[in-house]
């Protein structure tokens, strides 16, 4: 599967105001690359699936703000 | 209103963990009906949650509405704490 | 027939006292694209569509009730023991002259829920692309929700429902696929 996040850069005109965002990131999950999802894909044990929000390993894609440090 | 002592929130969330897999199951199950072993895993599971909602229950009260759980003396269905209070 | 089970369905922690972040999270309990909105969508949408995808919707519709109480629990634990001088402070001075710590449907905004938010065509191609619509958008609704908190365990249960969106979105697309099949020739796992 392809990576989840994907980036882009804005055009950057001399007369923008302000600081300019020079990359924009944005989020491709999983669903989109799975199609039908087969049978017997790996699974997470019910703790960490629970923990994950998910049962099957390929659908995870945790998201981290800004603020977050990544533990 | 008694409080809960620590060991309420370890059994709740293997309780949650057990009811996540069943729900995660269930929604595959819903576009997958012909996959056995999934079918085979949801009904293990099933017997599972059986042995966790009756020590959960025994300990903690009713958790199902309407007759699914039973009731303990005097009623307790509805007694503090709920779920956002918890 | 409904029933209502006395847990909720992932343990939802709030560690930081942060009232500012009731006013963010509200939109995912009465905002177009949250919980409540996703819920009534399906559950209404069930009666009308083929009857191959009617459990998928009815499940799906019962557990956005349960990720509405997830909310609903975040925002009663950062407020209940607010004053109103905190509750001002937080942005949410508006809400609680009207409404004390009750909880209401309203967006981030103070917008009413409405049943504008949701849609039932009738088409089961149109309903179901709605459907996955619904589920990217409060995918990207909690992303934004998660950049502007600082509270990790509050972000564990955001990332949770996020991770719940991602594989709704997954389960429509395949009832997508398995409306558009030709019923002659079934091929399904």
């Amino acid at each position: 599967m392809p990576s989840f996040y994907k980036e882009y850069h804005p055009y950057i005109s001399p007369f923008d105001p302000c600081p300019p965002i020079k990359t924009k990131v944005y989020s491709t999950p999983p669903n989109l690359y799975l199609g039908f999802q087969p049978p017997h894909l790996p699974q997470f044990s019910p703790m960490e699936a629970l923990k994950a929000g998910t049962l099957w390993k390929t659908f995870y894609d945790p998201y981290y703000g800004p603020n977050e440090k990544k533990s | 209103m008694k409080q809960l002592p620590p060991e309420y929130y370890q059994l709740l969330e293997q309780l949650q963990a057990i009811d996540f897999v069943l729900v995660e199951l269930t929604l595959y199950l819903d576009t997958h009906h012909y996959d056995q072993d999934a079918i085979n895993q949801f009904n293990h599971y099933v017997k599972e949650r059986e042995k966790f909602k009756k020590l959960y229950e025994s300990n903690y009260g009713p958790l199902l509405q309407y007759g699914n759980s039973p009731s303990g003396s005097p009623w307790d269905w509805d007694s503090a704490p709920w779920p956002w209070q918890v | 027939m409904w029933l209502y089970e006395k847990k909720l369905q992932y343990p939802v922690k709030v560690s930081t006292c942060n009232p500012m972040l009731a006013k963010f999270l509200i939109e995912q309990y009465g905002g177009a694209d949250g919980e409540l909105a996703a819920a009534l969508r399906y559950l209404n949408q069930r009666y009308s569509i083929p009857d191959r995808v009617i459990g998928l919707l009815t499940d799906i519709g019962t557990e956005e009730f349960a990720h509405l109480e997830m909310i609903a629990t975040m925002i009663y634990k950062l407020t209940k023991d607010a004053t109103p001088e905190q509750l001002k402070a937080a942005g949410i001075g508006d809400h609680y002259v009207n409404h004390d710590h009750a909880l209401f449907y309203h967006d981030a905004s103070g917008n009413p829920w409405t049943a504008a938010y949701i849609q039932a065509k009738g088409d089961p191609i149109a309903d179901l692309y709605e459907d996955i619509a619904a589920e990217e958008k409060a995918r990207a609704t909690y992303q934004w929700i998660i950049n502007m908190s600082d509270d990790p365990d509050l972000n564990d249960s955001l990332r949770f429902l996020r991770e719940r969106e991602i594989v709704h979105s997954q389960r429509f697309r395949e009832a997508v696929e398995i409306i558009k099949e030709d019923r002659q020739q079934r091929k399904i796992f």
